[in-house]
């Protein structure tokens, strides 16, 4: 039974420094079959279609475990080349076109049709003159082919809609020669839901042609209206091959999230405040944020004193711009209110006067001076915006050493800051205690409101549970409201007290943590519960 | 969307793109008119100035295109030029075998040097340009070392005539008087004709026996230049044609009336063509027709005294300027090829590039050789027809000089053509000779002029590279267009053109 598969990946692991991302994964897909691979971030799926790829990535982390197989032949494909010999393509995310060429010159990209010379006879095909009229008829062709009649073969791609971009991509890949697999990798992510729909129908044309596809989407509501077959990744580990035909977008929803909630926090500290409606931390009236890939469009949400406030969605649905925003990073709109006092995000520092800390999710880039002291790097906030760990000698403000001395010692004791000394440089650390010194200086402000986004993201477990041990305790004890944006739903739904679900720059829902997982999944994903039904 | 609007739009967008040109020409103009030379002398001056210079500024072209920036080390293709000049004198040879020997000496260098370039540039992309520009001065150190230490000290070279009097290193000046000065410029026209003649001879021998072994494919194109070529052969032979053609130097005015003829014969063709092999309507005769009467002015224009006296003054030397035009050709030539629209390719993206199966690198290092083999010719050009070789000077500032002039034409970082190098050319060498004089006539001091054009020719390279940062910090930040949907956008290629007709 075996070769009725045009594809099968068998048993695949792949290890990046330690950490396995993958552990015995099994793809398998029929000819003229639409396939789709769900799974959260991380799931896996993106190293999964390195591996089918031959991505340099991949090898230059010590390649991968398990087998592939093409029509049921073993078939080693170690670079993207030998991937598109085997009839391997791709419709990429990120459009791999260039404005400045029209639309017969992309499809054509690499592949151009040459006409030999007299000199190319002798130089070699390097000189060989193009033969564009021939090139033109094949790009009209393949668009004809997806039914891109409007599309112009002369055109150029630069100020072209997004998704006659897209369609471009796909008639490139239709052109290639004994195609027969072609993975969509998160095609509608950028599309509008008229080109998402037609993408659609495309996606079906192509399969009628006898083409597999591999389709990696997070819209659950697609998968469902195209897809023939799924398969469903969580954490790395294969969970499930289905026929769409015998499951629904709750069961799927379950099977990507589904895993038990550790309690990363000790039980003992939990629900013991009272929190009111009347107290409001941080308020969001029609806010936006102009952050490019994470774009907040009008979010209204009330996050209450004392609170742990959590933020979760997908990548690049806006959860990362509403912090990067209050902390005047990108440009924003709308008011935010901080203990009802409206900031004026266009002055730099705003927040960080009204007591808004901020731990920033890019640590070597806005978190840290890479160069500098552990210390220098605790205590650098603090004295520019409190003049603290200063002496004043009349106008003339000196750094009052051994109280910064002081200060991030008893920070590096309390939060187990594995280091030399004082003055290593931030940048040797491990991430974990990057993170860590990152929570030192958001402290050493001494917030009312604490900001931490994707604050485990690279640590290690035990410098996770210690951040997360740490987040909570300074809530419970300083009454310090803390604003958590994270991928990981399992976090998130460990310590907050109220989650929101963001989901195209918007507040999809706000759940609690004991809502069920495939209630998480569906919000995620931007389906409604009736929807699902 | 009156048609009005529409040419006032392109008219606005026309100046603005040309902006950096139009400052220049009319900073040109007004140093013309305040320095009060005589026209003979500026003309005369920058068509000189144009033989020397534009066979260089052409060869930063294609590494331009290819995404490597602005060459700043085409001062290594100039050492290995200076090079091989020097050996050539050295062994005593001249005349135009001198420099033919002087190219054999100095490519194999270029190629070498432009592949180390190519591999270092490889190595740190995206400070191209920088690398280049220190990597001159590392050059320039070492061709020091070379001509100061190496020679006459290690190796012994005996020669008071190049040799400084101790008897180690090279003298400051190396006068190139009866060998190699004018070894180019002094090629007559009646030797380019036959030479030409018998190449293209032998190129059609090797297309017609590859013909014969079915790996080529002859087609009209082969003929028509074989027989034009022919015709121009068998001309020449006619005695008063003989006798115009066996002089060196050709009057700008004759020069200007033979491209005259030559474009006037195309543009009758392509009439001819359209009314009887293509019988197509007459809209395809404007443009020809408006070309003629366009030529036709300007073959009047030369009966005006003023602008005659100019033309018959200034002679020009031949050999070069075909040259140049081959450069151009080639420039153009190598665009229609599968290397060209890998190097366009690698310009534009190269993630794309290398996802596309192109080999990123080598296209890279193949454009550096190009652009360093042109450049050590430019400079052997440059040096037969300057006649006196400044052996620690020569090519310390052909990169900055090369690259001001094709920015003044309009280039960018980003985007050069031919066009835009010749007009930098004739717009920088023509502020080059007045701006002395008129420095001079402004402010009784011939050096504030000096002063002034060394100030522009670095503004113009600091202005082009500050637009350049700009406009990527700007690419970087903006955000992508969003998605329209289908519905209204399924026009938009279609409205667009429509408004072009409108």
């Amino acid at each position: 039974m075996e070769d009725q598969y045009l594809l099968s990946m068998n048993n695949i692991s792949k290890e990046y420094y330690g950490n396995r991302v993958l552990k015995g994964v099994n793809l398998k897909v029929k000819p003229g079959e639409i396939h789709a691979l769900v799974g959260e971030n991380g799931a896996g799926k993106s190293t999964l279609m390195n591996i089918l790829f031959g991505m340099p990535v991949i090898y230059s982390t010590g390649g991968f475990e398990g087998e592939i197989q093409m029509s049921g032949e073993s078939t080693s494909i170690d670079c993207p080349h030998t991937a598109m010999n085997c009839g391997i393509g791709m419709v990429h995310q990120e459009f791999m076109l260039i404005p400045e060429f029209n639309v017969t010159e992309n499809i054509k990209l690499g592949r151009e049709i040459g006409e030999p010379t007299a000199f190319s006879k002798i130089f070699g095909n390097l000189l060989d003159k193009m033969n564009w009229p021939q090139m033109s008829r094949d790009a009209r062709k393949a668009l004809d082919s997806i039914g891109m009649m409007n599309i112009e073969e002369y055109a150029k791609v630069a100020g072209m809609p997004i998704g006659y971009k897209q369609f471009v991509e796909i008639a490139r890949e239709i052109d290639k020669t004994g195609i027969k697999l072609l993975v969509f990798d998160e095609p509608t992510a950028v599309l509008t839901e008229g080109e998402a729909d037609r993408l659609l129908e495309i996606m079906r044309l192509i399969a009628q042609k006898g083409i597999a596809i591999i389709f990696i989407t997070h819209r659950l509501t697609e998968v469902m209206a195209v897809a023939d077959s799924m398969t469903i990744l969580r954490d790395g580990e294969f969970v499930a091959r289905k026929d769409v035909k015998e499951i629904n977008l709750a069961r799927i929803a379950e099977l990507m999230i589904g895993r038990k909630v550790d309690k990363l926090v000790d039980d003992s500290l939990l629900r013991s405040r009272d929190l009111s409606d009347d107290k409001i931390a941080l308020e969001f009236k029609n806010y936006h944020v102009d952050m490019p890939g994470e774009r907040v469009k009008g979010m209204n949400i009330k996050i209450r004193e004392g609170e742990i406030f959590g933020f979760g969605g997908l990548a690049g649905q806006g959860k990362i711009g509403i912090a990067n925003g209050i902390m005047g990073l990108f440009d924003t709109q709308g008011d935010v209110y901080a203990f009802g006092k409206r900031l004026d995000l266009s002055k730099l520092g705003e927040a960080l006067r009204n007591d808004i800390a901020f731990v920033s999710e890019d640590r070597r880039g806005v978190g840290l001076l890479l160069g500098e002291s552990i210390e220098r790097n605790i205590t650098f906030s603090a004295m520019q915006i409190k003049d603290e760990f200063l002496t004043h000698i009349g106008p003339i403000k000196l750094l009052d050493k051994a109280k910064a001395d002081q200060h991030t010692r008893d920070m590096i004791k309390l939060l187990d800051i594995r280091c030399t000394g004082t003055s290593q440089a931030a940048g040797s650390l491990s991430g974990g205690n990057q993170q860590k010194v990152c929570l030192a200086r958001a402290i050493t402000m001494d917030p009312k409101i604490l900001i931490v986004s994707e604050p485990t993201r690279g640590i290690d477990i035990g410098a996770k549970k210690l951040v997360l041990e740490y987040l909570t305790k300074i809530n419970r004890e300083q009454g310090t409201t803390i604003v958590m944006i994270s991928s990981e739903l399992v976090e998130l739904r460990s310590l907050c007290d109220r989650i929101a679900i963001v989901s195209e720059g918007k507040v999809f829902s706000v759940m609690k943590p004991d809502d069920s997982d495939a209630a998480f999944g569906l919000a995620m994903a931007g389906v409604r519960e009736e929807e699902a039904a | 969307m009156s048609q009005k609007t529409n040419v006032l739009q392109k008219a606005g967008s026309f100046l603005f793109d040309n902006k950096v040109m139009i400052a220049f020409a009319a900073i040109c103009v007004a140093a013309i008119v305040l320095s009060g030379s005589p026209m003979t002398f500026i003309v005369d001056g920058v068509f000189t100035r144009i033989t020397r210079n534009t066979f260089t500024v052409l060869a930063l072209i294609i590494p331009v295109l290819a995404g490597l920036g602005l060459n700043f080390g085409i001062v290594i293709g100039a050492v290995a030029a200076q090079i091989a000049v020097f050996c050539v004198v050295y062994w005593g040879f001249g005349g135009f075998s001198g420099m033919l020997l002087s190219v054999l000496i100095a490519t194999p260098l270029a190629v070498l040097f432009g592949y180390l370039v190519g591999k270092l540039f490889n190595r740190m992309k995206g400070a191209e340009m920088i690398a280049g520009l220190i990597l001159g001065y590392f050059a320039d150190g070492l061709y020091q070392l070379l001509f100061l230490v190496i020679i006459g000290g290690i190796i012994p070279v005996n020669n008071p005539k190049l040799i400084i009097s101790g008897g180690v290193g090279v003298k400051n000046t190396i006068d190139l008087t009866g060998n190699l000065k004018y070894a180019i410029d002094s090629v007559r026209m009646v030797d380019i004709v036959t030479v030409l003649f018998y190449v293209v001879l032998a190129i059609t021998a090797i297309k017609v026996v590859l013909h014969l072994l079915k790996k080529y494919q002859l087609h009209k194109g082969d003929f028509i230049l074989f027989g034009v070529v022919g015709l121009l052969f068998g001309i020449s032979y006619i005695p008063v044609i003989e006798r115009f053609l066996s002089t060196d130097r050709l009057g700008l005015l004759d020069a200007l009336t033979a491209v005259l003829i030559v474009l006037a014969v195309v543009q009758i063709i392509k009439i001819v063509k359209s009314i009887w092999i293509d019988k197509k309507p007459a809209k395809n005769l404007v443009k020809p027709i408006l070309a003629l009467l366009g030529y036709g002015l300007i073959f009047g224009l030369t009966f005006i005294p003023e602008i005659e006296n100019v033309l018959l003054f200034v002679k020009l030397p031949v050999l070069p300027f075909l040259l140049i035009a081959g450069l151009c050709w080639f420039n153009h030539k190598i665009l229609s090829t599968r290397l060209g629209q890998n190097m366009r390719t690698v310009g534009q993206s190269q993630s794309v590039a290398m996802a596309s199966g192109i080999n990123v690198d080598q296209t890279r290092v193949i454009a550096m050789i190009i652009s360093t083999v042109l450049a050590s010719w430019g400079q052997l050009i440059f040096l037969q027809n300057i006649g006196t070789f400044s052996t620690y000077g020569a090519h310390t500032q052909i990169a900055q000089f090369a690259i001001a002039a094709l920015l003044v034409g309009g280039a960018s970082v980003q985007k050069a053509t031919n066009k835009q190098a010749i007009i930098g050319v004739i717009l920088f060498h023509t502020l080059f000779i007045v701006a002395p004089q008129a420095g001079k006539q402004l402010f009784d001091n011939a050096q504030i002029g000096e002063y002034f054009r060394v100030f522009v020719s670095y503004g113009v390279i600091a202005l082009s590279l500050a637009m350049h940062a700009w406009k990527q910090f700007k690419k970087e930040v903006q955000p992508p267009t969003e998605g329209i949907d289908l519905g209204n956008s399924a026009l938009s290629p279609m409205a667009e053109k429509q408004q072009i007709l409108d």
